[in-house]
C-alpha cells in the first residue's frame, strides 16, 4: 500500500503478472533552467503496463503534464530513463515514437477538413491511399463523425472537436495514447458523456491509455490505475479504490474526497483515537508506535443523536447540511476535533437526522480508519 | 449590447438586471469634442487632392486646372508613349524582383524569431530587421549611391542588380511585418502535433506550418511590391543612366511641361496600389 512506485506492489501482483510494462518511467527528473530552476519531476519511477487506462492525478503545477510531454517526447528527461517496453526511447524525437497525444486544446489543423485531420498520421507513415482511408472511415465510424468528414475544424463544435482530436491519435493505432486533460475544456453534462466513450474507446481498441487531469472525480471514475502526484513526486499508485480507501499521506487523502484527520496512538495493529475508540489497523510500512494521524472518509461513520454507548464516540453537533442524496453532519469532538460524517438520505419519514446542539453518538465502521505516514 | 428583450443565456445576467438603455453610457472618446471634426478634415486633406488629381486624368484639355470635358486621351497617350511603356516595365520587373527575393528573406527572418526559443540578442535582431523603418530614406539613399557609385565605378557593371538589391533592402521589413504577425498568432502545438503524428520536421514546415502562414506570405509579398512599385528617393539615387522607372520618370516629366498624362499614370499606379492593398486587409483580417 505504501510503495512509491508501481513496480512489485502486493496488493497488485495479481495483475502484475499477467501484464507486461508498456511504458517504464526510471528514475526520471526533468529541471527546467530559466532565471530560476526548477525541478519539474523529481526522481519519478513508475511502469504503465499495457492495456491499462492510467492517469496522472495531481495539482496543477505538480508535474503531471511534463512527465506526459516527456513520455510524447516533447523534451527529453535531465535524468533517468524511458522506456517502452524494453526499448530506451528518451532521446528519440517525438516523430519516431509509436505514441500519440491528444492536446488539451485539442491542435486540429485548422487548415484541413475532419478526415484530413484523422489521415494525416497515417498518410506521415507512409501507408497505402486505400488502408488510410479505410482506417479514417474505421476512426469516423468509432467516435461517431461521419457525417461531419469533410467539415472544416472550426465548423463544428468543441465536443465533436475533441472526438476529432481522439480520432486522429488513434488512427495510427499508437501503442501507447496520451491525453492531456483533453475533457477540461467540456461542460458537466458532456464531460460525463465523453468519460464514458473514453472508457469504451479504450476498451474497444486495446491501447495502453495515459491519461493526465486535476479532476479526482474523473481519476476515480475511469481508471485500472491513478498515480497521485505533487511537487514533482509520485505519492502513490493504486487502483481507485485503493488511493481512496487507504491513501498513503495526508496529501493524496486530502486531494482526494473529503477527509477526516484525528489524532491517535499506535500501538501493535491497534490504534486508539484521541476521542475515543480502539480500532484493528493495517500499519503502513515505516509507522512505528506512537502518536499517529488517522484517516475516516465522511460516508465511513454514522451518527444518531443521544449519548454514546459501548464502541460509539460521542461528539457535540455544530451543523447539519442538507445536499440532496446526502446529509452531512458536522461535529465537534470532546477533544475539540472537528469530524463530519455523511448520511445517505432515506425517504421522509426515516429516522431524523441529529439536530444542531444536541449530543450525538458516532459509530465508526470497522476498517474505516487508515493509518496515515505522516 | 442592445439585445435587452430577450437576452441568451450566454449572456451574462448582469446587464439584464438594469433599466434598458440602449446608449451605451461609459466613456468613449468619441463623445470628446473636436473628434469628429479633426477626422473628417483629416480625410478631405488626405483624398480630396488625389480625387482632384484623378478627375483631371480623364479632362480632355492640356489644362491641369480647367476642365474641358471628359476624355481617356491621356490614358492612350501615356500608353503609347514608349518612354512610359518602357518605364512601366521596368517598374514591375524590378518591384516582382525585389518583393520576391524580400518576401523569402522576411520568411526566414520570420520564422527564426517566432519559432525558435530565446536567444541573446534576439530583440537586437528585431530592432535591426526593422531598421530600414526607422533610417530616413534620403539617408539610406545617400549611402547605397556612394557604395554602388564604388562598385560601378571598379566593375564597370551597370544592370538592375544594384536597384534590385537596393529595394530588396527596404522592402524586407514591410514584408517581415505581416509574416511576423501571422506567426504570432498561430498555435505552436499545431506543430508539436504534427511532429507527434509522424510527420518529419521538414513535412511539419510543408504540410502545417507554410500553409497556415502562407496569408501572411502573400500579404507581405503584396506590400513589397506596392512600396518598391512606390518608390522615388533611393531609385532616384541608385539608378543608372536610362534605367528610369515609373515614378522617375514621373519626377522627370514634372520638371518639363506637366500634362494630364501624369495624372493619368498616377491614376493606374493608384489604382494597382488599392487593389493590392485591399487584397492585403482581406487576407491579413479574414482569415482567423
Amino acid at each position: 500500500m505504501t510503495s512509491q512506485t508501481a513496480h512489485a506492489e502486493p496488493a497488485e501482483a495479481a495483475i502484475a503478472d499477467t501484464t507486461a510494462i508498456a511504458v517504464d518511467v526510471d528514475r526520471v527528473s526533468k529541471i527546467f533552467r530559466g532565471e530560476t530552476e526548477v525541478r519539474a519531476l523529481d526522481d519519478v519511477s513508475v511502469g504503465i503496463r499495457k492495456n491499462e487506462f492510467f492517469t496522472l492525478l495531481g495539482p496543477s503545477g505538480c508535474g503531471k503534464t511534463t512527465l506526459l510531454r516527456l513520455i510524447a517526447g516533447f523534451e527529453p528527461p535531465t535524468m533517468g530513463a524511458i522506456r517502452l517496453g524494453t526499448r530506451d526511447i528518451s532521446r528519440l524525437p517525438p516523430n519516431q515514437r509509436p505514441i500519440n497525444t491528444v492536446f488539451q486544446n485539442y491542435a486540429l489543423f485548422p487548415h484541413m477538413s475532419v478526415a484530413q485531420n484523422i489521415a494525416f498520421g497515417l498518410e506521415m507513415l507512409g501507408k497505402p491511399k486505400a488502408e488510410v482511408q479505410r482506417t479514417v472511415d474505421e476512426m469516423l465510424r468509432l467516435v461517431r463523425m461521419e457525417e461531419l468528414k469533410n467539415r472544416r475544424t472550426s465548423e463544428i463544435s468543441g465536443g465533436q472537436q475533441q472526438r476529432v482530436a481522439l480520432a486522429r491519435a488513434l488512427a495510427p493505432h499508437p501503442e501507447v495514447l496520451l491525453l492531456d486533460e483533453p475533457l477540461s475544456a467540456l461542460d458537466l453534462k458532456l464531460r460525463k458523456d465523453m468519460q464514458i466513450e473514453l472508457k469504451r474507446l479504450q476498451h474497444e481498441t486495446g491501447i495502453t491509455f495515459i491519461f493526465v487531469t486535476h479532476d479526482q472525480e474523473e481519476a476515480l471514475t475511469m481508471s485500472d490505475r491513478v498515480a497521485v502526484m505533487s511537487a514533482g513526486k509520485i505519492l502513490q499508485v493504486g487502483r481507485p479504490r485503493d488511493i481512496y480507501e487507504r491513501p498513503a499521506e495526508r496529501f493524496v487523502a486530502n486531494f482526494i474526497g473529503e477527509s477526516n484527520f484525528l489524532d491517535a496512538t499506535l500501538s501493535g495493529g491497534t490504534v486508539e483515537l484521541a476521542a475515543g475508540g480502539r480500532f484493528d489497523v493495517r500499519v503502513p510500512e515505516g509507522v512505528r508506535d506512537g502518536a499517529v494521524s488517522v484517516l475516516v472518509r465522511p460516508e465511513h461513520a454514522s451518527v444518531r443523536s443521544g449519548e454514546a454507548a459501548e464502541g460509539e464516540t460521542g461528539a457535540t453537533v455544530e451543523n447539519v447540511v442538507y445536499s440532496g442524496e446526502a446529509t452531512v453532519v458536522h461535529l465537534r469532538l470532546a477533544t475539540g476535533e472537528a469530524m463530519k460524517i455523511r448520511l445517505a438520505n432515506a425517504p421522509q419519514g426515516g429516522e431524523a437526522p441529529p439536530q444542531t446542539g444536541g449530543a450525538a453518538a458516532i459509530r465508526i465502521a470497522p476498517g474505516a480508519v487508515t493509518v496515515l505516514k505522516d | 449590447m442592445a439585445e435587452t428583450t430577450t437576452p441568451t443565456p450566454t449572456e451574462t445576467a448582469a446587464p439584464a438586471l438594469t433599466a434598458p438603455r440602449r446608449e451605451p453610457r461609459g466613456y468613449s472618446v468619441r463623445s470628446l469634442p473636436g473628434f469628429a471634426v479633426i477626422a473628417i478634415f483629416t480625410f478631405f486633406a488626405l483624398y480630396a487632392p488625389i480625387l482632384i488629381l484623378v478627375t483631371y486624368s480623364f479632362n480632355a484639355g492640356t489644362s491641369l486646372a480647367i476642365w474641358e470635358g471628359f476624355s481617356l486621351r491621356w490614358y492612350y497617350q501615356a500608353a503609347a508613349n514608349e518612354a512610359v511603356q518602357d518605364a512601366a516595365i521596368r517598374s514591375l520587373y524590378l518591384a516582382f524582383c525585389a518583393a520576391t527575393i524580400a518576401t523569402v528573406a522576411a520568411t526566414m527572418a520570420a520564422l527564426a524569431t517566432t519559432r525558435t526559443r530565446r536567444f541573446p540578442g534576439k530583440t537586437m535582431i528585431y530592432a535591426l530587421i526593422n531598421q530600414p523603418l526607422m533610417i530616413p530614406e534620403i539617408v539610406t539613399a545617400v549611402a547605397l549611391l556612394i557604395v554602388f557609385a564604388a562598385i560601378k565605378v571598379w566593375t564597370g557593371h551597370t544592370s538592375m542588380i544594384y536597384l534590385i538589391a537596393a529595394h530588396t533592402a527596404f522592402c524586407v521589413p514591410f514584408a517581415y511585418l505581416p509574416i511576423r504577425a501571422r506567426l504570432e498568432t498561430m498555435d505552436n502545438t499545431l506543430e508539436t502535433a504534427a511532429q507527434d503524428l509522424y510527420a518529419s520536421r521538414w513535412l511539419t514546415f510543408r504540410r502545417v506550418t507554410l500553409p497556415l502562414m502562407w496569408p501572411g506570405i502573400v500579404a507581405g509579398l503584396m506590400l513589397a511590391f506596392v512600396i518598391s512599385l512606390d518608390d522615388v528617393v533611393i531609385t532616384e539615387f541608385v539608378k543608372s543612366a536610362g534605367q528610369e522607372t515609373i515614378p522617375t520618370y514621373m519626377l522627370g516629366q514634372l520638371r518639363r511641361v506637366v500634362t494630364p498624362e501624369v495624372n493619368a499614370i498616377s491614376t493606374v499606379i493608384l489604382m494597382a496600389g488599392v487593389i493590392l492593398v485591399a487584397l492585403f486587409f482581406r487576407l491579413t483580417s479574414r482569415r482567423r
